[in-house]
């Protein structure tokens, strides 16, 4: 699953403060940024699955 | 009015709204154990979006994370992580658990292991150990009570008189609302937490810095590191934040989450539950900026969970401590409110019922669970009278024995045949392991979350065990496999 893989397993990638991204560093931007991302993949999740 | 009291009498006042709230709500309600403990079953999307939200939304998060940053800097972010994750898993998941719950009538997570594995000595010790996580977690509602009353107080009153209080009143807004009382609490509890947040996270670094960006600027200047991992510590990695990401997303596995599912209409409820629910983590990052702000304003405090409410009482006026003291109070009453209803029903239908030998009437049940509600906070009290630990620490703790549960709920809904005995065993090894690790200060052990050791241990004996006897009674095969 996307999420796991981009919030958890790869977090020597993203934890760093450069570059600041809307003035906030970059690991706590990365990982508010996927809690939005994240319902997101499920509704679509929902979707393909409902469809069957 | 001085400070102190014009900040106490709000808090009481926000408390005394919440449980009219409760109290009223309740009268609808039947004297049964299955109205008092999953509301008969009959809560819709709102209602339950908002008490499972309620449950990531705890003292925890309101003192516990900015505690955490505030001493621990960048492993904190973990917090934000695992909970998102945590509802991908319900997504897959919760859906077929309800089903299992609606076609056996169950309500309890010791129920589903009785109903998957048909084994006495695994459900008892299910509820039991259940019982145990959830008095670890009550204990870190009532030491966050006692902190806010004691910050509001401006010290006068001491954290063990206020946790004493704090406990009686929540143990009669327990009894007297049910959980159909405390969800309609939860709706006011989570809006003044929303609310608080954005007062916080935004208002505080604006008033003093010129925005969260100024925030973040002058702190990454002043303290560099801090807000990577390890930041303020030596030994929490990235090894330990992927494992303790892992093992917490595992929540499902806490016996008061567990029986929120079966408190839906329907299957469909909790997975449309699921796809919005990480949503509701976006205000902890609010909590987390003043958490950051609050290492500027206040620095050079011993004890980082009383961070945020020193900070909030040097920024803004007494009143505004008041409102967040309340809304903190009701961030602690209510989830401890669930958590306790979950511990005593598990007590009560899954410990003592059999024990006594049998069936006992609804009424006789409803009584005894409400009788263990107040042991159950008895001993949480005790307990957070009698412990250093940290707020965050203690939930690592309640995480690390949660997750052993996760094997058993997860293979039930699988095809495979696992014999209840390796279940068992490797549960009693995982939670051995994570617990001797625990109390002998070994976690993290060589960088590793003790729960996540705790799991491989449990993973690596279930296998053992279930490949020497080969399963004989059959668990049921999940509703949609």
């Amino acid at each position: 699953m996307v999420p796991f893989v981009a919030t958890c397993f790869t977090v020597s990638l993203w934890d760093r403060v450069d570059p600041m991204i809307f003035g906030l560093p970059f690991n706590m931007a990365w990982l508010v940024a996927w809690l939005v991302l994240t319902p997101g993949l499920m509704a679509i999740a929902y979707r393909i699955e409902r469809r069957r | 009015m001085s400070p102190a009291a014009t900040a106490l009498a709000l808090i009481v006042g926000i408390v005394a709204l919440g449980s009219a709230i409760g109290f009223l709500a309740a009268r609808r309600s039947k004297p049964n154990l299955e109205d008092w403990a999953v509301a008969g079953r009959g809560l819709g999307l709102i209602l339950v979006w908002i008490l499972l939200a309620g449950e990531t939304f705890t003292t925890y998060s309101v003192l516990g994370i900015s505690g955490w940053i505030y001493s621990k800097g960048g492993p904190t972010f973990y917090a934000l992580a695992y909970l998102a994750l945590g509802y991908v898993i319900i997504f897959f998941i919760g859906p077929p658990i309800w089903e299992l719950g609606k076609k056996h009538g169950l309500q309890t997570l010791a129920d589903y292991f009785a109903k998957a594995y048909r084994s006495p000595i695994l459900t008892t010790l299910v509820a039991v150990g259940g019982v145990v996580v959830l008095v670890l977690y009550l204990q870190l509602q009532v030491t966050g009570l006692g902190i806010i009353v004691n910050v509001a107080s401006y010290e006068r009153i001491g954290r063990g008189p206020a946790m004493v209080a704090a406990t009686v009143v929540t143990t009669l807004f327990v009894i007297t609302s049910g959980l159909r009382g405390i969800a309609w609490v939860s709706i006011l509890k989570d809006i003044l937490f929303v609310g608080i947040a954005v007062l916080v996270g935004i208002g505080i670094p604006l008033m003093r810095f010129g925005g969260v960006g100024g925030m973040f600027a002058q702190l990454v200047r002043e303290r560099p590191g801090f807000l990577t991992m390890p930041g303020g510590t030596t030994n929490l990695t990235h090894t330990w934040f992927v494992t303790t990401v892992l093992v917490n997303s595992l929540f499902i596995g806490f016996p008061h989450f567990f029986g929120s599912v079966f408190t839906a209409k329907s299957g469909d409820i909790v997975r449309r539950n699921a796809v919005l629910m990480p949503l509701y983590v976006l205000p902890l990052a609010l909590i987390v900026f003043a958490g950051c702000s609050s290492i500027l304003i206040v620095p050079h405090l011993a004890v980082g969970d009383l961070a945020l409410l020193t900070a909030i009482r040097t920024t803004l006026p007494p009143w505004l401590l008041g409102v967040v003291g309340g809304a903190g109070a009701l961030t602690a009453m209510v989830p401890a409110a669930v958590q306790v209803l979950t511990a005593s029903t598990l007590l009560a239908k899954n410990v003592c019922e059999p024990l006594a030998g049998g069936r006992m009437s609804e009424a006789r049940l409803a009584l005894l669970a409400k009788i263990s509600v107040v042991a159950v906070f008895g001993g949480s009290l005790f307990l957070a009278l009698h412990s250093s630990a940290t707020l965050v620490g203690l939930l690592l703790m309640a995480y690390s024995g949660v997750a052993q549960f996760a094997p058993g709920i997860i293979l039930a809904l699988t095809p495979f045949k696992v014999s209840p005995r390796a279940i068992l065993c490797g549960m009693v090894a995982g939670f051995s392991a994570a617990g001797y690790l625990t109390i002998a200060a070994m976690d993290p052990f060589h960088g590793f979350n003790a729960g996540f050791v705790g799991l491989g241990v449990n993973l690596l004996v279930l296998f053992a065990v279930n490949s020497l006897s080969r399963a004989k009674e059959g668990c049921f095969v999940s509703a949609n496999g």
